[in-house]
């Protein structure tokens, strides 16, 4: 607990809507409290405008505690602020110090179509899990859930991937705006545990293909969506998800059930186990 | 208003096959005729999407957020409760049953408390099946842990995140109906008003949260899974948008509201740091499985925690209730933290906390194993606080955090109003006065996987539906009166921010119907809400038009929730009794426990609207008791 308040200047990005030119404003922001969240710093600016019958910042938030994957935007360069694995609302002011100047941008990708000054559409991100981020059964027909062990080590692998909260950080930081962790992460979740077998083989086919439609980019290892993830998941996803495919090709030529998909190369990442 | 219940005749045993039995259903070919909304994509609403889909019914969904799984579902952290009895140690669905009604002080219906243990276990067969990453013990097989008010392992968890994992296993079901073309998702919709057309719930009119447009839909049945309405004090664990307008609009076409003097009081929150702040932050009662609650033994105490010794601390909840110890239900924790701080010996800057400890579960298990247990919430801790709770005990304080009244709905899950049926926290249904710990996440699935995918067939099967056009009086009238009521607020043009009335209103709610009640405070309560309704409409400051925008989202949200404190408020002063989270200091023993008044209040309040500015009228659902004899409750 600190009691020191400071000032700082904000530089923030506006923008009407995605076909509007947008521009950096400037406010300065006096008292701030250390122990305020980032979050509750730009509340505190935007009753003060509201106040003065200004334009308040729009942004996006709800949980405020690193859940739901709401927020998100570029702190000073960083996808979700300077804090390590985090989200922007878990980030507090007593990260910075008096007379800081703070650059605020959204996350940017073709993908993610600008709303309004940092808000955006990553609706597209559903559409890769409709495209398979799921195991096919149907309520009522489960057998009871001690029929099928799980050897702890790859329950906890697959967990570590299942943390994703689908927030876009590692799509906003890729120089390519690549969503193959996230895809990857959904992939390998599932392609760990012997309840996602039956489907491996169509789920990692058809989620790349439409992964592909929607306007990713492709991966080239620079590893940025790992260094940013608030979840800390791992580049080993990609990897994953890459030799998932690969088998998939194989097994989908003698299958003619499944759509011959050739993605546009195969990225090298080394696994970490 | 008429309350029937529609309880399943036959043994409490047999209850939920006769009922399954005796319904009618829609044969597999005519589903896709029946068109269903549902609002909210939480537990409740993904998984009934998704449970209503699979049966191939013709289902359409709306969200307020940008994507299906942002619900605040997502935040639950602990567990979920189920009577598989993995563990060995006694538990059984009657025992799921009798600690989930005795933790609700018998408050909630028999019946329906009994399925929801029932179908306890099938939800965890489910979840497994469709790749939900439960903890697992070395063998392979599923690990538990245990939750306030049981004194067994029955609490399956994914880490301290189950919320999430369960919802996202909820959204990936309903997103592969999307896929099969069952179900619709409409994000960025909030629900404005309820279409009624002939005595039934026959559509919404939802606001489109980028474009304004108000938009109309209709259909055979309306599904509200929309949650819980803590956000009316302001301060509390829910997330920024959780709000009470869906709820409030249906109550007032005619939809009963059951309890809404039920609240819960959350023991282990983050203490609040200042006036900026903007939520308060669960720390999951699975803590309290290894942490230690304690305040120092002397009054004021300001030495660093670590430099209390032993014999210097007051671990009063392993003192007072020795049988549940650090695991009583979350009622009773709250209000034994508050006494304790009330009393003198709180801790920390505010001096509005106690501490919880993990000093002896580190030194007996060692800090890897608490990592590996409570690695996020710890986290979670340190970004908060900036303070090491490996090294230092942490700092907790209750907080709103959960909701057991709601709208009052039969055994089917239905309203009062024909075809508007509502699942999850939205509903009063099973938690009675005290929802017990990893009981949200099993009522919440329980609705939408198993329970309305049952009810909603005998409801579309018994009923004659009238033809219905979007441009029938019903939408036209409901439309323009949305339309005039946000360009009304529009035009105010006052001095005072819709969050700076929602703190005003939060702070009056936690004054005066927070952890303790009295007839006087609720009283002044009851004058302060009303004036602060009508300074609202003077006085409101707003800027922006009627598209995007998010200050009139929060106006709109805010000003349904003072007219809703007004019937809270109420309904708090009615009960002369002290029950689960309704705790009124008149009524208490003489050691400062909740007194409870079967003779007089063993019923359900189910109040009904009857215009603005008319009283509300209070009707009763009793509540019989055949298989559990309500006792005093003791945890001791």
């Amino acid at each position: 607990m600190e009691n020191r308040k400071f000032n700082i200047t904000l530089r923030v990005w506006k923008q009407k809507d995605n076909d509007s030119k947008g521009y950096f404003e400037t406010y300065k922001v006096e008292g701030v409290i250390p122990d305020m969240s980032f979050l509750e710093m730009l509340d505190v600016l935007n009753e003060k405008l509201i106040k003065e019958e200004k334009e308040p910042i729009y942004f996006e938030s709800d949980c405020r505690e690193g859940i739901c994957g709401c927020c998100g935007f570029v702190v000073n360069g960083d996808v979700h602020g300077p804090d390590e694995h985090s989200t922007v609302c878990q980030l507090h002011m007593r990260r910075f110090k008096d007379g800081d100047v703070i650059t605020i941008e959204p996350f940017r990708a073709k993908a993610f179509p600008l709303i309004r000054d940092l808000v955006i559409d990553r609706s597209a991100l559903d559409k890769i899990i409709a495209a398979g981020g799921y195991i096919s059964v149907n309520v009522g027909s489960a057998p009871d859930a001690n029929t099928i062990p799980v050897e702890k080590n790859i329950a906890e692998k697959a967990m570590d991937y299942a943390t994703c909260i689908g927030c876009g950080a590692c799509v906003a930081a890729c120089p390519n705006s690549a969503a193959m962790l996230f895809t990857g992460a959904k992939i390998a979740h599932l392609a760990s545990l012997p309840q996602g077998h039956p489907e491996r083989t169509i789920r990692v086919l058809n989620m790349i293909k439409v992964m592909d439609s929607l306007g990713f980019g492709n991966c080239t290892n620079e590893y940025e969506c790992e260094a940013v993830c608030p979840k800390e998941i791992k580049v080993s996803a990609i990897a994953k998800m890459n030799r998932e495919f690969l088998r998939a090709n194989f097994i989908s030529e003698y299958d003619p059930q499944l759509p011959p998909v050739f993605h546009k190369s195969s990225v090298d990442v080394p696994e970490d186990e | 208003m008429k309350l029937d219940s529609k309880i399943p005749s036959g043994h409490i045993e047999q209850k939920w096959d006769n009922y399954r039995f005796n319904a009618k259903l829609v044969n597999p070919a005519n589903r896709k005729k029946f068109d269903v909304i549902i609002v909210g994509t939480g537990l409740a609403g993904a998984s009934a999407a998704a449970s209503l889909g699979e049966a191939g019914y013709n289902v359409i969904v709306f969200t307020l957020h940008d994507t299906p799984r942002r619900a605040h579902s997502i935040a639950a952290q602990g567990g979920i409760n189920a009577a598989k009895n993995y563990k060995y140690d006694g538990d059984s669905v009657y025992r799921l049953f009798y600690d989930t009604l005795k933790g609700g002080d018998y408050r909630a219906r028999e019946a329906n408390v009994y399925r929801l243990a029932q179908i306890s276990t099938q939800i965890i067969d489910h979840c497994v099946a469709i790749g939900v990453p439960f903890a697992r013990e070395y063998g392979g097989l599923l690990d538990t842990r245990s939750f306030g008010g049981a004194q067994l392992q029955r609490t399956f968890y994914a880490r301290g995140q189950t919320g999430q994992q369960l919802l996202l296993g909820a959204y990936s079901q309903m997103m592969r109906q999307v896929a099969n073309g069952t179900v619709k998702v409409f994000p960025r919709r909030e629900m404005m008003d309820l279409i009624v057309k002939n005595g039934k719930a026959r559509g919404i009119i939802v606001r489109n949260l980028i474009t304004g447009e108000i938009e109309a839909y209709s259909a055979h049945a309306v599904i509200l899974a929309t949650g819980g309405y803590s956000n009316v004090f302001y301060l509390s664990t829910n997330a920024a948008t959780c709000n009470v307008s869906a709820a409030w609009k249906c109550y007032k076409k005619g939809a009963g509201f059951a309890n809404p003097c039920f609240t819960q009081i959350h023991p282990t929150c983050i203490p609040r740091s200042g006036d900026h702040q903007s939520k308060l932050t669960l720390m999951s009662e699975s803590l309290r499985n290894d942490g230690r609650v304690w305040v120092p033994k002397i009054k004021g105490d300001t030495r660093h925690p670590n430099d209390i010794p032993e014999e210097e601390r007051d671990y009063y909840l392993e003192r007072m209730y020795p049988s549940f110890g650090n695991l009583v239900p979350r009622d009773i924790a709250s209000r034994a933290a508050k006494r304790m701080v009330d009393a003198g010996y709180g801790v920390g800057p505010t001096k509005e906390a106690v501490y919880l400890d993990f000093r002896d579960a580190i030194k007996k298990q060692g800090r890897e194993k608490i990592k590996e247990k409570y690695g996020n919430l710890f986290d979670m801790y340190y970004r908060i606080t900036d303070e090491d709770a490996y090294s230092v005990p942490m700092r907790i304080y209750p907080a709103p955090h959960y909701t057991m009244g709601g709208l009052w709905v039969d055994y089917e899950l239905m309203s009062t109003i024909p075809g508007l049926f509502v699942l999850g926290e939205a509903n009063f249904s099973d938690h009675g006065a005290n929802r017990l710990g990893a009981s949200a996440l099993m009522q919440g699935l329980a609705d939408g996987y198993f329970i309305i995918s049952a009810t909603l067939p005998n409801y579309l099967a018994n009923t004659k539906f009238e033809e219905i056009h979007l441009e029938d009086d019903e939408f036209k009238y409901s439309i323009n009166e949305v339309k005039e009521k946000i360009k009304k607020i529009l035009s105010i043009k006052g001095n005072k921010t819709p969050t700076e009335f929602h703190k005003e209103l939060g702070k009056i709610m936690w004054e005066y119907c927070g952890m303790a009640r009295n007839e006087e405070g609720l009283k002044k309560a009851l004058r302060m809400v009303p004036s602060l309704k009508e300074e609202f409409m003077e006085n409101l400051k707003i800027v922006g038009d009627d598209k995007f925008n998010q200050v009139l989202e929060k106006a709109l949200r805010v000003y349904d929730f003072i007219e809703f404190a007004e019937l809270l408020l109420k309904d708090a002063l009615h009960r002369k009794e002290s029950c689960g989270g309704h705790f009124r200091e008149e009524y208490q023993t003489p050691d400062g426990e909740a007194k409870r008044d079967d003779e007089n209040f063993a019923y359900v309040a189910v109040w009904e609207y009857k215009g603005d500015n008319k009283e509300p009228e209070l009707h009763k659902e009793k509540l019989e008791f055949e298989y559990l004899k309500p006792t005093t409750r003791s945890y001791k």
